[in-house]
């Protein structure tokens, strides 16, 4: 379906999967999640609840500057008279927002370690244990790390290095102390404090997250990442990143998260900001794998984030590639807003939901300068009980002259208890803006699996196969390793499935 | 090698075969031919174990073991290999991934290391080759796109590469030109040996000029009905099935 009209197109619901009982896929029980364990450490934690006490607590901690204290208590204000967003397709209990505790860290990490032999050896352990070695030597090749672990970021690698190039790559906390005039030009810049309620929630309690600024006409040479990890009970983790790639300025940032298995839910509220400035290109990829909950669904994440990425400068480009097995309740819209002319914003998803799981996810692009494009790709899978959404809006402003937006959303199902929907709003002001959109749902047929099989392929090795080949244009977006790591974690979500 | 014995399946409440007996030899070469319709195909699944074809009396022997007690998988692994009258589309998934996938769970049933990348590709290409597809077919994803012929090629190709005991081949001859039969009965030759066995189902008399069949039998009514030589193909195509008298008890 193509449309270039101004009018917005009506939501299409995509049908139900439960139109057509297929006898053959039925879920089961799904495997366990591996990444369940707690860390036994000593952690220093406030009292749960929420006022400007615990604001000034938190930014007390950090040593912020006044200004950010001000700006923290500006959003709290804001918060305190908006209403949580209900639209999304999306079901849970109301949160007691009272009963979250809004700062956590390991005591080993209160006096900041230096340099990585100063972090307690459990966390390195812990790290070990994700599959993230922190030691620089056992790291990748040209992936540098910055690990959150519950509020504070407890290593960075690779950091001189990147300082030698005039890349910074930090926690956020220590951007604050080093680079307060970079912090203080962007931060809500893209996501105001009054953006929408969890990033106003944020805005006030932003515990760490990341900070990256690429200088003019650097390429950075090595991916960075960071890794986030929920340990301590009760707490949310309201993580603040924020990239500025300067003109000509090119960086890759991977994201990955876990979280230990308990069945109360968590919370999970980051905000990111990305600024694009002329010539300039982000790519963002994450791999999000918080705990889902049990078969049942009981506990689990709820991940209600906001990531937004500005286009700000002519031919600049933000690329936006997520993987996402994990959390209870998604919500979700990494977004770019195209500003400069000629700038290209792009979104590749997998959303996968099994058992209880529900995710409402998608992009939102918004096209206002010439000549700006942008790509959505979106590939979701249910099983189980789960019920999968995109959600997408292509505004095309009045100023986007030559403005292109393509739209793919497929939808894959396995079994017959499970949804999938695609409401892909389109709001056209330029006539000579075009905009395509095609959309398909489809089911693992009984046939696909036995063809597989004859060829020797176990059942589960059969339907990953599959799967796998569905979410293709978008793995290969990933860089290496992490397209490696995303198909194993599919495998895995996906494991008792079919039976 | 296969021995089956007073078979009756049936597709939902429909019975498609009613008590068909048929014997294939080791190092033989059997072909089965009968009327569109007449549950050439459901024979074929239920030797591969589709779950879709429910067997209701009968047995089945592969090897001395009941094949009909096999997981469609361990039936592969054990050498039964279907060339499927209608192949199926895996979009995103390359032929190449699928192929080294099966062979490499065969391999491991067998005892046998996995090939390595650089092995598996070299073998690949040297049997695409044979089959005259061009080796960018390898990474195209599977059955997607392809056109009639092509899919059945690749049907064969994947029979090369897996190298089954008992390999069952669905109407592989169907739209198929001339040349693509001569290269796809070729690829069935060249897999003929004293440890091997074919099934090969086909409506036309043409590929058995060039895959030669030792027996020949004709499938009407959900049974086995005449059961010759090469002859008997070449009277088929003569007469036609009208003049089988389908509802004769006795097979021959
Ligand atoms: N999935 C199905 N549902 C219902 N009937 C089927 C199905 N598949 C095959 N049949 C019927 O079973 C009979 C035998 O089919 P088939 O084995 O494909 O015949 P052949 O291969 O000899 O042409 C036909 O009458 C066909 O219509
Ligand atoms: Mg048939």
């Amino acid at each position: 379906m193509t449309a270039a009209s101004d009018q917005p197109l009506p939501v299409v619901p995509t049908p139900d999967a439960a139109d057509e009982p297929n006898r053959e896929l039925k879920a089961i029980a799904a495997k366990d999640y591996e990444w369940g364990f707690v860390t036994d450490i000593e952690s220093e934690t406030i009292p749960p609840g929420l006022d400007e006490d615990t604001v000034r607590f938190i930014s007390a901690k950090k040593g912020e500057p006044e200004w950010l204290l001000q700006w923290r208590l500006e959003a709290l204000a804001r918060w305190r008279t908006m209403t949580e967003p209900t639209w999304a397709f999306v079901k849970y209990p109301p949160i007691d927002y009272q009963a979250i505790r809004y700062y956590a860290a390991p005591k080993s990490a209160a006096d900041k370690p230096k340099s990585l032999d100063e972090v307690d050896p459990e966390l390195l352990a812990t790290y070990e244990k994700l599959g993230i070695p922190l030691k620089e030597q056992a790291l990748l090749a040209g992936v540098a790390v910055d690990a959150v672990f519950d509020s504070v970021s407890v290593a960075t690698t690779f950091k001189d290095k990147l300082a030698s190039m005039g890349i910074i790559f930090c926690s956020f906390s220590e951007a604050v102390r080093e680079h307060p005039e970079l912090v203080k030009r962007y931060l809500g810049s893209v996501v105001p404090t009054s953006d929408n309620y969890f990033a106003a929630l944020n805005s006030a309690v932003f515990s760490d997250g990341s900070f990256v600024y690429v200088p003019k006409g650097v390429r950075c040479p090595m991916e960075l990442s960071t890794y986030f990890r929920i340990n301590a009970a009760d707490t949310g983790q309201f993580e603040r990143t924020l990239i500025v790639a300067d003109e000509g300025a090119y960086v890759s940032y991977l994201e990955g998260c876990t979280a230990p298995k308990r069945d109360v839910n968590q919370l999970h509220a980051a905000v990111v900001e990305l600024v694009a400035l002329d010539g300039a290109e982000i790519k963002y990829s994450t791999v999000q794998n918080w705990y889902p909950g049990d078969k049942d669904g009981k506990g689990g994440i709820y991940n209600f984030v906001t990531k937004r990425g500005a286009c700000r400068g002519h031919k600049s480009k933000i690329s936006w590639t997520q993987v996402e097995t994990g959390s209870a309740i998604t919500w979700k819209y990494p977004s770019c807003i195209l500003q400069g002319d000629d700038s290209v914003g792009e979104f590749y998803s997998v959303a996968l939901t099994n058992n209880h799981q529900q995710a409402d996810t998608g992009t939102k692009m918004i096209h206002i300068g010439r000549n700006t494009r942008s790509t959505i790709v979106s590939k979701g899978i249910s099983a189980g009980r789960s019920q999968n959404t995109y959600r997408g809006l292509v505004r095309m402003l009045p100023g986007a002259v030559g403005a292109r937006n393509y739209s793919q959303c497929d939808s894959l199902l396995i079994g017959d208890r499970c949804g999938a929907h695609t409401f892909p709003y389109i709001d056209v002001r330029h006539p000579s803006a075009r905009v395509e959109h095609e959309a398909s749902t489809s089911k693992i047929g009984e046939d696909q699996i036995f063809y597989l099989q004859q060829r020797g392929l176990a059942t589960e090795d059969a339907v990953n196969m599959i799967v796998n080949g569905f979410c293709k244009e978008v793995f290969r977006e990933l860089p290496m390793e992490f397209a490696v790591e995303a198909q194993k974690l599919l495998g895995i979500s996906l494991e008792g499935t079919v039976g | 090698m296969l021995e089956i014995q007073g078979l009756s399946a049936r597709v939902g409440e429909k019975p498609i075969l009613e008590g068909l007996d048929l014997v294939v030899p080791t190092g033989e070469v059997h072909a089965v031919m009968g009327p569109n319709g007449s549950g050439k195909s459901t024979l074929a699944k239920v030797l591969a174990g589709h779950p879709s074809v429910e067997v209701t009396a009968g047995t089945v022997r592969y090897l001395g073991q009941d094949l009909l007690e096999l997981d469609p998988e361990e039936r592969a692994r054990e050498g039964v290999f279907l060339a499927f009258q209608y192949p199926i589309e895996i979009p995103g998934v390359s032929n190449s991934t699928l192929l080294r996938e099966g062979l490499n769970a065969v391999r491991a049933h067998r005892g046998e290391k996995p090939l390595d990348a650089m092995d598996f590709l070299k073998l690949a290409r040297a049997h695409a080759a044979k089959l005259g597809m061009d080796p960018t077919m390898l990474g195209r994803s599977v059955n997607e796109g392809f056109s009639g012929g092509e899919k059945k090629r690749n049907e064969v190709l994947q029979m090369l590469v897996l190298e089954p005991r008992l390999a069952v081949l669905d109407e592989t001859d169907s739209g198929l030109d001339i040349d693509a039969l001569k290269v796809v009965a070729s690829g069935v030759n060249a897999l003929r040996s004293p440890e091997r066995a074919f099934l090969v189902i086909t409506h036309y008399q043409r590929l058995l000029d060039h895959i030669v069949p030792d027996v020949v039998h004709v499938l009407a009514g959900g049974r086995i009905v005449r059961t010759g030589d090469r002859s008997l193909a070449l009277e088929l195509e003569e007469k036609g099935y009208g003049w089988l008298d389908t509802t004769a008890g006795a097979a021959r």
